[in-house]
């Protein structure tokens, strides 16, 4: 998947000019993860550049490079270390447009790799996508898939208004798929089928989507048909494609990696539930991290991070009821 | 020193500039050094040596951090240690300004001051659980006031002011001390915190460990200023620029500017101008963004070798008595690292414990759902 995302800064870079990419460590060493490689070599200095070491500061001047009028695409190196900067983007990235009643826009994206599963020391697994989901005004895209992830960057940075990109750690390296090669966008705010089924319904997004569909793959070998909604963008989020499916299984299993007090799969079981609830034939069951920091020990991280068992222990309870 | 700007290292610049550019950061960087013993060897402030013991003192602590350091790679190559973040080559930055304080002060390190916790006195069998990534590298001492290792970069600062504040507040002489990577100096908490402790007048001293990386990018990509001590000014403290490397040279300074705060005089901030020879991490690869002709001469100015010769020459020790303290760190690392091997692995509740002082109803719950699953 990263190489995708690589991909998609490039394409981006080369056709249009106002691009620019920049954060700690993208240039040239290429970003930690290697998201930004090369792209420093090919395209200069000056459209990829290594800031200073200051996340408010990264954001509030993508800011005003939006503002007047380039296409700043910032990296924060792990989404946990997004705080500094939550000032800038709290008080300011999503509320430009309506402030100046559309006199300013802000066409930024902000790329941030999140979660866990992959044993990173502490602070650097937060899932904190629930926080900017909460910020009226700016986007929220979460790809599970190379092709998606490819697609929903190019349609990110052609996006008018401020767009965070949330990339799974846990997926760079260990999805693979062949990709298109040309300007091919995925549209911001469509849901994805990852299997069809009458029975159940799974909602999800980002590195759970792989989690999800482990497990409907067990219950589909116990004769339970599991329909796995990949939502791929949790603002704009696709509610039709979640009710449709409702209100054939009316039956529905949420689930992040997220801590569970206020985190998006509550606004996804609310909306269903608002919505939906005459359909239902079961409680709304989310599976979720715990209302803990994410924790760092290696030996029982995978307790905090949903897994398969969990989920199709999850999908068996709705069923049961 | 300062320089024109238009001898700064800038975007655009032909080969022979910013060669030239190169030269002036370097002189720069050079320029205004405190220093007590030279890389040479030489003394150059006879006046301020500290008695023999102190440098012997000092002289230990360097080993025990730097064994720490070494068997560190070892144990992390057999598995036996996760990711770390080395400091080797960074021993007289960390322990000279650790070392100046007592069990009564506190110490806010970065993820990289292993070196200075363990001086102060954080037990090695403790420190290894952390990077071991075992919660009992997280139960910090009763008899010390150190906080665990801070992994968000500038944080710590703010806090060590409130720190230092509420001992002020309290009666004590006692002194909070921070550390910050000169990276981290970029990041608004750094500034915030020197205007606080200026304006609040709080016993603190501030150490800027510039080891000429944050990663990837170089101290002159980070910033336009090259002597990074005098940002103390624009806050109105005293700012202090020592060899990083020789640990008499950081004992001193940091000894005086406790000494100040203890007595009422208020912040310092202290830079340790060093470099960062080791990855940034056990997992990195430092080829990708530096070359080995710009460590390599780092390497020569290893601050244990420097006191090292500096103790033989004068006969505070001998090869005997060295090969023996040697021994003997080696030996107390051994049976901190055994004693570390009896921790047992966490259990899975143990994410959920110390959230509140009194679990809510919902950690409850979900401490009974997490118990089922894992059990199930
Ligand atoms: C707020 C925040 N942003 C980014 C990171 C990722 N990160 C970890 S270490 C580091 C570089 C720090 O450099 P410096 O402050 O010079 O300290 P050094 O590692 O050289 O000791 C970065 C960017 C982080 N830990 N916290």
């Amino acid at each position: 998947m990263v190489a995708a995302i690589n991909d998609a800064l490039d394409m981006a870079l080369a056709r249009d000019p106002d691009v620019h990419i920049f954060g700690e460590d993208v240039g040239v060493m290429g970003g930690v993860f290697r998201a930004t490689d090369g792209l420093q070599a090919k395209y200069g200095v000056d459209r990829v550049f290594d800031t200073p070491l200051a996340e408010a500061g990264i954001v509030g001047m993508g800011i005003g490079m939006g503002l007047a009028g380039l296409k700043p695409v910032a990296e924060i190196q792990f989404a946990g270390f997004l705080y500094p900067a939550l000032d800038q983007i709290l008080s300011h990235l999503g509320r430009f447009r309506h402030r100046t009643r559309s006199r300013y826009h802000l066409p930024m994206v902000i790329r941030a790799p999140y979660g866990g599963g992959v044993h990173t020391p502490e602070q650097h697994a937060d899932s904190p996508e629930a926080i900017l989901a909460h910020t009226p005004g700016v986007k929220v895209v979460i790809p599970s898939t190379p092709a998606d992830a490819r697609g929903l960057l190019l349609s990110a940075i052609a996006d008018p208004d401020p767009v965070f990109f949330f990339e799974a750690i846990k997926l760079y390296r260990s999805v693979k798929e062949e990709v298109p090669t040309d300007y091919v966008t995925v549209p911001l705010g469509k849901a994805r089928h990852v299997t069809r089924g009458d029975d159940v319904t799974v909602v999800c997004y980002g590195g759970m989507v792989e989690v999800a569909t482990r497990a409907a793959e067990a219950a589909g070998a116990a004769g339970i048909g599991v329909e796995v909604i990949d939502l791929r963008t949790l603002v704009p989020m696709d509610t039709d494609t979640v009710l449709e499916s409702v209100e054939k299984t009316g039956r529905v299993v949420v689930v992040t990696e997220a801590p569970r007090t206020g985190g998006f799969h509550s606004e996804i079981s609310a909306t269903i539930a608002e919505e939906a609830i005459e359909f239902l034939r079961a409680p709304i069951v989310r599976v979720t991290g715990y209302d803990a920091p994410y924790p760092p020990f290696t030996a029982i991280e995978d307790v905090y991070r949903p897994s398969a068992v969990r989920v199709a222990r999850a999908i068996r309870k709705v069923m049961a009821y | 020193m300062t320089l024109s700007s238009d001898s700064l290292p800038q975007a655009g610049l032909s080969a022979e500039g910013a060669a030239a550019s190169e030269a002036a950061y370097d002189a720069g960087q050079a320029a205004g050094l405190f220093q007590i013993l030279a890389p040479d060897g030489e003394v150059v402030r006879p006046d301020l040596m500290p008695d023999a013991d102190t440098q012997l003192r000092l002289y230990h602590q360097m080993r025990r951090a730097r064994h720490f350091d070494e068997r560190g790679w070892v144990l992390y190559r057999q598995g036996r240690l996760g990711v770390f973040p080395p400091f080797g080559g960074m021993e007289a930055s960390q322990v000279g300004t650790a070392a100046a304080l007592t069990a009564d002060d506190w110490l806010f390190p970065t993820y990289r001051d292993t070196g200075a916790a363990l001086t102060l006195g954080l037990p090695i069998a403790r420190t290894l659980a952390y990077w071991r990534t075992s919660p009992h590298g997280w139960a910090m001492p009763e008899n010390l006031k150190v906080l665990p290792f801070y992994i968000p970069i500038a944080t710590q600062y703010p806090q060590a002011v409130g720190a230092a504040l509420a001992e002020k507040r309290k009666g004590t002489r006692n002194v909070a001390l921070a550390y910050i990577g000169d990276g981290g100096s970029s990041e608004g908490d750094f500034h915030e915190a020197l205007n606080f402790a200026g304006a609040l007048d709080a016993p603190c001293v501030f150490i800027l460990q510039n080891n000429g990386w944050a990663i990837s990018v170089p101290t002159r990509s980070q910033t336009r200023a090259v002597d990074l001590s005098r940002r103390a000014a624009g806050y109105g403290l005293p700012g202090v620029r020592v060899d990083g490397n020789d640990v008499l040279a950081t004992w001193h300074v940091t000894a005086q500017a406790v000494e100040r705060a203890r007595n009422g005089g208020g912040p310092t901030l202290i830079e340790t101008v060093t470099y960062r020879v080791k990855p940034h991490t056990v997992a990195d690869d430092p080829s990708r963004y530096r070359t080995e002709e710009e460590s390599a001469p780092w390497r020569e100015k290893d601050p244990v070798t420097r006191l090292r010769a500096h103790l033989l020459r004068t006969g505070v020790l001998n090869e005997e008595s060295d090969a023996a303290l040697l021994a003997e760190v080696a030996a107390e690392f051994e049976a901190a690292l055994q004693e570390a091997d009896t921790y047992p692995d966490p259990t899975p509740a143990e994410i959920l414990d110390h959230v509140f002082a009194e679990p809510t109803p919902q950690l409850r719950r979900q401490r009974e759902e997490l118990l089922a699953e894992v059990e199930a």
